[in-house]
């Protein structure tokens, strides 16, 4: 059976939270667990006119990738709703050879 | 019934369906709770009509199945335990007490209508005032119930009305039109419709749009736009994502705005960079504009700004040069006491550059019911009309919204002069915590009055502290209605799913009320048939049970209506201005006794106006950034809202920690001469050493009611003072001096 996934373009993620709260609304989670938790790195300074500066959402072991969705056909909720549309779910293949298209992405393989 | 050829997207489903024994209905999110856009949505509820979940609408173009954290939460907020769910009364002395009474609708109706009537026949309608906040849909609603009271005195709590207000009143009077980015919204096949052109420049000026979402604009379109190659210019005090994915970033001292719009003016003229022809045929005043910003060399707008001077200039180049260009504007220029002189610089930029009603460029937006007129002031008497408060004072407030201006009328409240005041009704406000600077001279001037209604989702410090009477809202979750808000309007219907205790949506709560105090004004049985009314008037060519099935609808659009003679009420090319010409030189702001041209003045307190008291108050204050998961004062009992920002925090930059002895995590007082408020520090970069920014509107729902909420510890206004600007228009919200120490 295929492995899934979701890409992560975090060049674009805005640190919205959307991918948070809709985890947690989706899956009963409390305000203390989370399927995937935004990371902020930064900003600071790395040279003149080049800021280190984003957001990252980092999936935890509480994410089976919405796996009663998926089997309804849906997407996981936080790539459904992510606002900056920076989130991809796909089989690992797929989502691999859509990395290479593009720097300054992460996989998540749960 | 007229159909003036509106645009419909397909549906692959009916409005209302089933999946997996959930009902689905699909529909809009416009309000409560409070928010300016209104996105796409399907809510799911149950067999016994609870509402369990809700998702973005993937078929409705306008948000394309995306949602903030705050609609995916919302069944945490209209399922909260602490709703207000029924009308509730107490004594006039128990004002500040947690002393309720339950009362049914028909008791609280009729009570409300009883005294206001009484008032109305004994000391004149102009004696009610009637308030509003901002983003619940309301704006309509209550200026047709207080207008067909007979009361000229609608209103909106916050000094200087320095939101959004001023850039509608000094757009309409010096280009007959408000204008904001074109991003496509006003088309269903949005970015694939072949008239749209996307924007090569987007210059955000004090507006973090992936946050705030103002104006009827989808935040991250901007982030969107970003993906398919625009630039972007940001002008911010704070160093935010999108700043730091800019191509240029003119990190500016708070309240300095104009002289930076200024310089850049110039740079563009001196350059010969703006658009010759658009300025030739359709601005007047170009050489007197030119003449004013001629002093506002890149060296003295660095002094003035801290922008760097080859920054300024890199910017406007970037900004001039572009095909089209979208100058993104947020309230941070309403909240500058001089803020129409300020609108009237930044508008100049995209107006030399003919950035007017063009693909990609700025656009007028279009309405169903328009927003910004109120809705009903033909049931105003004329002669009751001309005692609105602040209309002799200011006679910039004919443009625009008719509000009555918020620092007259505390002084009236306050002096009984030139009227004494009675009442106020206040829906979708809560300025104690969130809008009215000095909230304690407020409290006090407030509880002179004899009769103060509220309605509102939750209890609320202003409504603790002053009602007499509180009514329940509803949720949108809980309401039928039409998205009839700020920005681009499109026909989108808000469908009920599910009931809250005895709660009715701010319109039927107003048609109820109103029926009782002037019946002639509102004829229908029922909300339904007064959309339907509302939809018909604006050609819609359906009636609201229809639109429930099939909207959104978009209005026929088209660009460079000034050419074509469909932005004057004569017919003629050109804009609705005496010179028919988009007015650089205001004949408006002349005949008002205002600067004809637009002008900086140092805010003050501030370093450069007051620098003597940089000894006691080193550190220059900025409030009112937005949170992704908080709308002004809601959200605050929503736990898994709270969670992702459960303090009121102070952004304060390390080297600025270390000055003054504190650290991340810390509770810090911030102080002025006028008051404090306590705040959690958050060390980071995103502000200079020079300034700290602060969240606005904080209350500890958790707190106790009797203490306000702690409102008063919380409140950053208590620093702040009524003082608008010259036209009656704008406060100092976002600039002040302070000082920060440990708590």
């Amino acid at each position: 059976m295929a492995k899934y996934g979701i890409l992560v373009d975090f060049e674009w993620c805005t640190g919205c939270h959307t991918c948070e709260v809709a985890c947690q609304m989706e899956n009963h989670l409390p305000t203390d667990r989370f399927g995937v938790k935004l990371a902020a790195l930064g900003p600071w300074e790395i040279s003149k006119n080049n800021w280190q500066h984003d957001n990252i959402p980092l999936f935890t072991n509480e994410c089976n990738l919405c796996a009663h969705r998926v089997a309804k056909g849906k997407e996981p909720t936080c790539v459904k709703h992510c606002q900056s549309k920076c989130l991809v779910f796909g089989t690992v293949d797929e989502l691999k050879e859509k990395m290479t298209d593009k720097s300054r992405q992460m996989l998540f393989i749960p | 019934m007229e159909d003036k050829g509106y645009t419909f997207v397909p549906h692959e489903k009916p409005f209302k369906y089933t999946e997996d024994g959930l009902k689905v209905t699909r529909g809009s999110a416009w309000t409560g709770p409070g928010c300016h856009i209104g996105c796409g949505v399907l809510l799911y509820t149950d067999e016994n009509d609870k509402l369990v979940k809700v998702e973005g609408d993937p078929e409705n173009p306008f948000n394309e199945g995306r949602l903030c954290a705050r609609c995916l939460a919302l069944p945490e907020t209209v399922n909260h335990e602490d709703r207000l769910k029924y009308p509730m009364k107490r004594s006039r002395d128990d004002r500040g007490k947690d002393k309720w009474e339950r009362i049914s609708w028909e008791e609280a109706l009729d009570t409300i209508a009883d005294k206001l009537i009484d008032i109305r026949d004994t000391y004149g309608p102009e004696t009610v005032a009637f308030y509003q906040g901002t983003g619940r849909d309301i704006a309509a609603w209550i200026t047709r119930l207080c207008w067909s009271y007979g009361s000229p005195n609608y209103i909106f709590g916050m000094s200087g009305m320095s939101c959004y207000l001023p850039r509608v009143a000094g757009c309409f009077a010096t280009t007959g039109s408000f204008w904001l980015g074109d991003y496509s919204q006003q088309f269903a096949q949005r970015y694939k419709d072949p008239r749209w052109k996307r924007p090569d420049v987007i210059l955000l000026w004090g507006n973090n749009p992936v946050v705030s979402n103002s104006d009827g604009l989808y935040g991250h379109w901007v982030v969107d736009l970003m993906k398919m190659g625009t630039k972007f210019i940001t002008v911010d005090p704070r160093r935010t994502w999108l700043a730091s994915k800019s191509e240029q970033f003119c990190q500016i001292r708070p309240g300095t705005d104009a002289a930076l719009a200024m310089g850049m003016l110039k740079v563009i003229i001196d350059e010969e960079l703006y658009d010759h022809d658009f300025v030739d045929k359709w601005c007047y005043g170009f050489d007197e504009l030119a003449e004013r910003v001629r002093e506002f060399t890149p060296e003295k707008v660095e002094h003035i700004t801290n922008v760097p001077a080859e920054t300024m200039k890199e910017a406007a180049r970037l900004f001039a040069k572009a095909d089209s260009a979208i100058v993104q504007w947020g309230l941070a220029v309403d909240t500058t006491k001089e803020a129409l002189p300020a609108c009237q610089a930044i508008s100049a930029l995209f107006e030399i550059t003919g950035n007017i009603d063009n693909p990609g460029g700025m656009i007028s937006p279009p309405s169903i019911l328009y927003y910004a007129g109120g809705w009903g002031d033909e049931f105003l008497d004329p002669e009751v009309a001309k005692k609105r408060i602040g209309l002799d004072k200011y006679s910039l407030l004919n443009f625009g919204f008719q509000v009555a201006s918020t620092d007259e009328m505390l002084k009236t409240i306050e002096t009984k002069q030139p009227y004494e005041m009675r009442a106020a009704w206040l829906q979708t406000t809560n300025f104690l915590t969130c809008t009215a600077p000095d909230p304690h001279r407020t409290i006090k001037a407030f509880r002179n009055l004899d009769f103060i209604v509220g309605v509102d989702l939750f209890m609320t410090p202003t409504l603790m502290a002053l009602a007499d009477i509180v009514l329940p809202a509803a949720t949108y979750a809980e309401r039928d209605g039409l998205r009839v808000g700020d920005g681009v309007q499109r026909g989108e219907a808000i469908n009920k799913v599910t009931q809250v205790g005895e709660a009715k949506s701010d319109m039927e709560i107003n048609l109820l009320l109103g029926k009782r105090l002037r019946p002639e004004a509102w004829p229908w049985d029922n909300v339904r048939d007064m959309f339907s009314y509302i939809l018909e008037d604006a050609g819609v060519g359906m009636n609201f049970d229809e639109l429930q099935e099939h909207a959104p609808a978009y209005i026929p659009f088209e660009y460079y209506k000034y050419k074509k003679g469909l932005l004057r009420a004569d017919g003629k090319p050109g804009f609705e201005t005496p010179t028919g010409r988009i007015e650089l030189w205001s004949n408006f702001y002349n005949n008002a006794g205002l600067d004809p041209l637009p002008y900086f003045e140092e805010p003050s307190p501030g370093p450069l106006s007051t620098p003597e008291l940089l000894d006691e108050y080193p550190l220059v204050l900025t409030t009112g950034a937005r949170d992704f998961t908080i709308f002004h004062s809601e959200s605050r009992q929503i736990e898994h809202l709270r969670a992702v920002h459960p303090d009121p925090i102070v952004q304060v930059n390390p080297a600025t920690c270390r000055t003054y002895g504190i650290s991340e995590g810390d509770w810090v007082w911030i102080e002025n001469d006028r008051g404090r408020c306590k705040r959690k520090v958050e060390e980071t970069l995103i502000v200079d050493e020079n300034t700290i920014s602060t969240d606005h509107a904080w209350w500890f729902p958790e707190g106790d009611p009797e203490n306000l909420y702690d409102v008063f510890d919380l409140n950053i206004n208590n620093l702040f003072q009524y003082i608008p600007g010259k036209s009656g228009f704008g406060c100092n919200y976002k600039t002040l001096l302070c000082k920060i120490y440990k708590a």
